[in-house]
């Protein structure tokens, strides 16, 4: 039993459960919560270090051998992403304490928002395809019932279609692995991998094709994403940060483990095409939806539906380079988007609104504000020596390689568009006088503004280190590219989980 | 390098203490700053063998990608970095007196030292992606200075104009120095200007080379995209002066002198430079004639002289690339003297329309006198550095290599428009009679600058040789690629040039006395203009809007009825045409032998299926659906799961008592939907439904290795100690999908209990809108 690969999901269980029982008091439901989110971020990097050390860790629950009983498996890209999960948790925890709700944050927030966590790392850990299917819906209702906390009408509206849509794409993957059991007997992936291969190739399209659509829902790509803009204007700043960050990337996550372990996207007929035009749509699509916003979560909502096409594209290049680049910009984009959300929040906190119309000024009163915001924006569109500047440089160096001429041309155009609707928010946030009909901003008191606006200057910082330890960071999800593709495939992984029986 | 080269972006954030503590004295103390770095870099030149560079990679960024940052001083680089510490320290020292007693002063400086280290950086950057990096911070510093007055509609809109502008072209770049370094096989600048026979060969040669000049196209301003610079005089007059006349606009000319050795020499390079710079020359010189805010007057000569340079570079003659770099030095003193001087006139008078100056010398004789010796400077009168700049451009025009005679005379009149432009803003505010009695005398923290760069232009112009040539030769050697003969004088002896020169200057002058008349007669030649790039980029930014908000509304009409029915046609689009059209169809489903009481259920199921669909009474919607659950549970016994089947039916029966119980509070219901809309999702949710049976169909007769469930049968009794083989999955074998789902029902749970909490509260509350 390797205790590293399961604490990810223990920690945050644990942490709801017993902040589950502290019901009475919030203020030791809050020590639980940040105690839980600490204890989640030391095992991810235990996790990382583990992996970095070791390789692919395999654990099989139970002791029962694979491919009978459930594996967790962390190679490089699981341990980046549960990393990525353990650094929000820990900078959202802290914020919300300062800015839900307290009516909101009594009713059962804490163990909530570790039930969400629960289900993300238990998605990013697993090894068995019907378990992810759990953990989606783990984090499909905890992030339900989050939504639904503030009981106001227009959120209540937002999560109905959140979980509509969503149920559906839970229908169509519970349906898909159905068909894929029948079709070859087994869940473990390592184990289809090994016998997906022999299938008949009309049916593996198929199939993959179902695959597509049921995290192409969860991941927000063209044209599946309604969900997202439907929902996630309508939830508290640091609810929208952790979903921002995290849940369309376990979405992309599957995507990546799918399509480089059980269907090789290659081989699967026309899906890498398929996948390369939808990717280039999404960018296109969500960008526009951003530039008609006029909302300030509404148009970072839609920004994060272009930044999926990124990574989407990186995937359906599906070179070595692009795959990298691909893990990169996951990184690099959970951390800049949350925190763009936590900021969002800060000023909401200081003007009542996140309508850009009747914002303004924060330049004069906050300049630090506005760098916090400026670093995470300039990272999105990509300016360098940012984290975003290198994801871009590298899917463009891989687009350039692999002669996919017309997803450059569209990524370099959305990143243009990323910029300017970054600086349509600059000047109406920090740069316009803020109308006079407005009231004064308020004005936070210190220890609100410490909980809120540490973790979203850790989280801004994030963007320039990302940035600016490149190098090894992208040597990391080299790392990554060279499990999940390989010289021969993802032979590395298969032998790890199936161990002796192969 | 490494220290010099990060130095001003580390000392930029100081910046607002040091003005907080030495007031207005603080411009003196920064203006040592980049005096010190130009010392430095002319030091590490001076030391070299001459023709040399020195190269030296600072770190190893991102190896794997070329990404590294390092530095290189050569000739061309020391030249530019002489420029820009040079106007970067009188500028620093007037700003000061211009911006004295703004709150924001202290920032000011901070940014106009971040974009000193970006511009230097350009220049000393001994690697693409290094010099991208610059070159995209020196966009935002722009934005950022253009935008300093962010309290005017205007100044926002001018910075968002030039920053996105910029960017076109800074995403070109990226592009084209992408597929450069893959031609190259190197990032490096070292390995890239060695490498030109190889590049040239490379297939995407002519991407790389129109991507790069879209990039520097842009940066410098040349048509199309010269309209963001008149725009950028929005910017405080310091800012006018060194980014967008003395260096940041020279950046492309910079990139397109650095890389002629590597992509220079054919027909396209040459061919696209000299048709876009003569055409931005033009352009330039036409429409300052007409223009009477004095900034603006002053940024189309500047596009004008933009222009001129990149013809220049287009000819790639030893003679044109020479007179390139003497004008781009004559252009930076009189361009960086008058925009001063502008800033002092628009201090002391409060305006800056041409047409409201007059007699202006009584008030501020130092200013009139800098004026003058600028405006001379630029219509190229002896003896300044303007008249030998202009002879030596003349000189490469008379000798392009193509259409030599064309290009003269466009030349030829974009430089009388030139002349008379210098009369207009050197001469015109300063002489005849006074128009206005108020007049603040500037500050001598305002003068020096002005004055300094006057008086350089005059004595370099008398003794050019001694003065430039030492700089001015090595900067020629990299471009060339070998090292340039080059003598500058005064005086020519009489050639074309001088007569050339003599006629730009007589005609100029003819011009600007009848200038009001000309003015008028030629107004209506503007109509063009007003139909030009910048309403293209306004129509484009409408358009933009209209398709993003037209794309918008069409995608995310906010109706859940539609997103349900998209999801479901994508996923029956992508499954149907493997399985219906290639595979299904074909092939015929073999063992499909159904006995009656499996038939019974196949009938049952989708025909309770159809009532629940439907039926418009909410009472046998549900009981239908609960028939259809216990056709399911009939399935489960059929195939001996009777512990399954029993679950549900307990299930389905709960679910039925309690939407009965919940109907109780429900509103009538009503049909939401049209019979079209409902006959279309009819069809598509049996299509969709056929086709994932058509799948199942097909999936469970793969042949494939045994399944996973052979094993539990085996394993159960022995290992796990259980005779129920479901249960022993359950909470066993598979105990973790168990654990996720208790969690799914708990946190299910906690939902239900909060909603009942909520429903107990104020009903004025829950219907509250933020």
């Amino acid at each position: 039993m390797n205790l590293v690969t399961v604490l990810p999901i223990v920690i945050p269980l644990v942490t709801a459960i017993v902040s589950l029982f502290a019901w009475r008091s919030l203020r030791v439901q809050r020590w639980i919560s940040l105690a839980g989110a600490a204890g989640l971020l030391g095992s991810a990097v235990a996790l990382l270090v583990a992996v970095r050390a070791g390789g692919i860790q395999a654990t099989q629950i139970g002791d029962w051998p694979a491919p009978y009983g459930i594996t967790f498996v962390a190679d490089h890209l699981t341990a980046t992403m549960v990393l990525l999960a353990g650094i929000i948790g820990m900078a959202v925890v802290p914020y919300s304490c300062a800015s839900v709700d307290r009516e909101q944050e009594e009713a059962a927030y804490h163990p909530l928002l570790h039930v969400l966590l629960m289900g993300v790392c238990g998605a990013f850990l697993t090894g068995d395809l019907f378990n992810l299917y759990v953990w989606f819906e783990v984090m499909l209702i905890s992030s339900f019932v989050l939504m639904g906390l503030g009981g106001r009408r227009p959120q209540l509206e937002g999560a109905l279609k959140y979980v509509a849509l969503n149920l559906i794409a839970s229908f169509i993957f519970l349906v898909s692995v159905g068909l894929l059991y029948a079709a070859v007997g087994t869940l473990n992936m390592a184990d289809l991998a090994t016998r997906v291969p022999d299938l008949d190739r009309g049916i593996a399209t198929s199939l993959a094709m179902s695959f597509l659509v049921a995290f192409g829902v969860k991941a927000a790509v063209f044209p599946l994403f309604f969900w997202l803009p439907a929902s996630y204007h309508t939830q508290p700043a640091a609810v929208a940060a952790i979903f921002a960050g995290l849940l369309t990337k376990v979405g992309v996550y599957a995507m990546f483990r799918v399509f480089t372990l059980v269907f090789v996207l290659r081989d699967v007929g026309a899906t890498q095409t398929l996948l390369l035009v939808l990717s280039m749509l999404t960018m296109v699509t969500g960008v526009l939806g951003a530039v008609a916003q006029n909302e300030l979560r509404r148009l970072l909502s839609f920004h994060i539906i272009s930044q999926i096409g990124y990574m989407v594209v990186a995937l359906a290049l599906f070179t070595p380079l692009s795959i990298a680049a691909g893990v990169f910009f996951v990184a690099h984009n959970t951390l800049a988007k949350s925190t763009l959300f936590l900021v969002s929040g800060v000023v909401e906190r200081r003007r009542g609104t996140y309508d850009l119309d009747r914002l303004g000024g924060t330049y004069r009163e906050s300049p630090w504000l506005a760098l916090l915001f400026a670093l995470p924006a300039l990272a999105l569109a990509g300016i360098p020596p940012l984290s975003g500047f290198v994801a871009k440089l590298e899917i463009v160096q891989a687009g350039l390689e692999a002669d996919a001429y017309i997803a450059v041309a569209t990524a370099l155009a959305v990143s243009l568009l990323t910029l300017f609707s970054m600086s349509k928010i600059w000047n109406a946030v920090f740069w316009q006088p803020p109308p006079a009909s407005e009231p004064p901003p308020r004005r936070p008191p210190a220890g609100e503004r410490w909980l809120m606006e540490c973790p979203t200057a850790v989280m801004a910082a994030f963007t320039v280190v990302v940035g600016l330890a490149a190098g090894p960071l992208f040597g990391w999800t080299q790392a990554a590219a060279d499990e999940l593709l390989g010289p021969f495939g993802p032979s590395g992984y298969v032998e790890r989980v199936l161990g002796e029986q192969r | 390098m490494t220290l010099f080269f990060l130095a001003p972006f580390l000392l930029a954030p100081l910046l607002p203490l040091l003005d907080r503590w030495f007031g207005n004295k603080a411009g003196w103390l920064i203006a040592c700053v980049p005096i010190l770095i130009g010392i430095y870099y002319g030091d590490l030149w001076w030391s070299l063998p001459a023709g040399e560079e020195r190269t030296s990679v600072s770190w190893a960024w991102a190896p794997q990608l070329g990404l590294r940052l390092t530095l290189m001083i050569d000739g061309l680089g020391l030249f530019f970095v002489l420029l820009i510490t040079a106007v970067g320290a009188l500028v620093s020292i007037y700003a000061s007196g211009y911006l004295a007693g703004h709150d924001r002063l202290g920032r000011f400086h901070a940014y106009m030292m971040f974009f000193m280290g970006a511009m230097l950086g350009i220049v000393l950057a001994g690697n693409l992606l290094t010099l991208y990096m610059c070159w995209e911070l020196t966009s935002l510093a722009s934005f950022l200075l253009i935008g300093f007055d962010n309290e005017r509609r205007e100044a926002r809109a001018a910075a968002t104009q030039a920053l996105v502008t910029t960017a076109v072209g800074g995403l070109c770049l990226l592009a084209g120095f992408v597929l450069l370094g893959l031609a190259a096989d190197s990032f490096e600048l070292t390995d890239v200007l060695a490498r030109k026979d190889a590049i040239q060969r490379h297939g995407s040669y002519p991407a790389i080379v129109v991507l790069v000049l879209i990039g520097a196209f842009t940066k410098s301003a040349q048509f199309p995209f010269h309209f963001w610079l008149p725009n950028a005089m929005e910017a405080p007059t310091p800012v006018s002066a060194y980014l967008h006349s003395a260096t940041m606009v020279k950046a492309g000319i910079f990139l397109v002198a650095r890389l002629t050795p590597a992509l220079g020499g054919t027909p396209l390079w040459a061919g696209t430079l000299t048709t876009v710079g003569a055409v931005t020359m033009f352009v330039g010189a036409y429409l300052a004639f007409f223009e009477h805010d004095l900034k603006g007057v002053l940024a189309y000569l500047t596009i004008n002289v933009l222009g001129t340079l990149m013809m220049l570079l287009g000819f790639g003659t030893p003679l044109a690339v020479q007179a390139a770099m003497v004008y781009l030095v004559a252009h930076a003193l009189y361009k960086g003297a008058l925009f001063l001087v502008a800033g002092i006139v628009d201090h002391a008078t409060g305006t800056r329309d041409l047409r409201k100056m007059a007699g202006l010398i009584r008030r501020l004789p130092l200013t009139g006198a800098v004026a003058l010796a600028a405006a001379l400077s630029m219509a190229g009168v002896a003896p300044t550095f303007g008249y030998v700049a202009k002879e030596v451009f003349l000189d490469a025009v008379w000798h392009a290599p193509f259409v030599p005679i064309l290009l003269t005379v466009v030349s030829v009149v974009s430089s009388i428009l030139l002349v008379a432009g210098a009369g207009r803003v050197g001469i015109g505010p300063f002489f005849g009679r006074p128009t206005q009695d108020e007049c603040d005398p500037p500050g001598m923290t305002m003068q020096v600058a002005p004055l300094v760069l006057a008086v350089a232009g005059v004595v370099t112009g008398l003794a050019p040789q001694t003065l430039m040539g030492p700089l001015l030769g090595p900067a020629l050697e990299p471009i060339a690629g070998e090292p340039v003969k080059m003598y500058l004088t005064l005086w020519h002896g009489v050639g074309v040039p001088f007569v050339l020169s003599l006629v730009v200057l007589a005609a100029g002058i003819a011009c600007y006395i009848v200038r009001g008349s000309l003015q008028r007669h030629l107004a209506g030649s503007l109509a063009v203009a007003r139909w030009g790039p910048a309403k293209w980029y306004e129509w484009s930014l409408a358009g933009l809007y209209w398709v993003a908000d037209w794309q918008t509304r069409m995608l995310q009409p906010g109706r859940l009825p539609r997103y349900v029915f998209v999801t479901s046609s994508v996923l029956l689009l992508l499954t149907i045409e493997e399985i219906v059209l290639r595979g299904g169809l074909r092939e015929h489903y073999p063992g499909i032998d159904v006995r009656p009481h499996e038939a019974f259920a196949a009938v049952l199921i989708p025909a309770a299926a159809l009532v629940a669909a439907a039926s418009r009474s909410r009472l046998a919607s549900v009981a239908a659906l609960g028939v259809v659950g216990y056709g399911v549970a009939w399935l489960f016994s059929i195939f001996s799961a009777p512990d399954l089947a029993a679950t549900q039916i307990v299930i389905e029966s709960l679910t039925v008592i309690l939407f009965v119980l919940a109907f109780a509070r429900l509103p009538k219901y009503t049909l939401a939907s049209s019979p079209r809309r409902r006959l279309r999702d009819a069809l598509l949710a049996g299509a969709v439904g056929i086709v994932l049976t058509l799948l199942l169909l097909q999936a469970t007769h793969e042949p494939h290795p045994p399944p996973i469930s052979e094993w539990y049968v085996e394993h159960s009794v022995p290992a796990a100690h259980g005779r129920n083989i479901v249960n022993v999955i359950l909470v066993d074998f598979r105990a973790l999908d168990t654990l996720g789902e208790i969690t799914v029902l708990a946190t299910a749970a906690i939902g239900v209990w909060m909603l009942v909490r909520l429903s107990a509260q104020a009903p004025a509350k829950r219907e509250g809108y933020e």
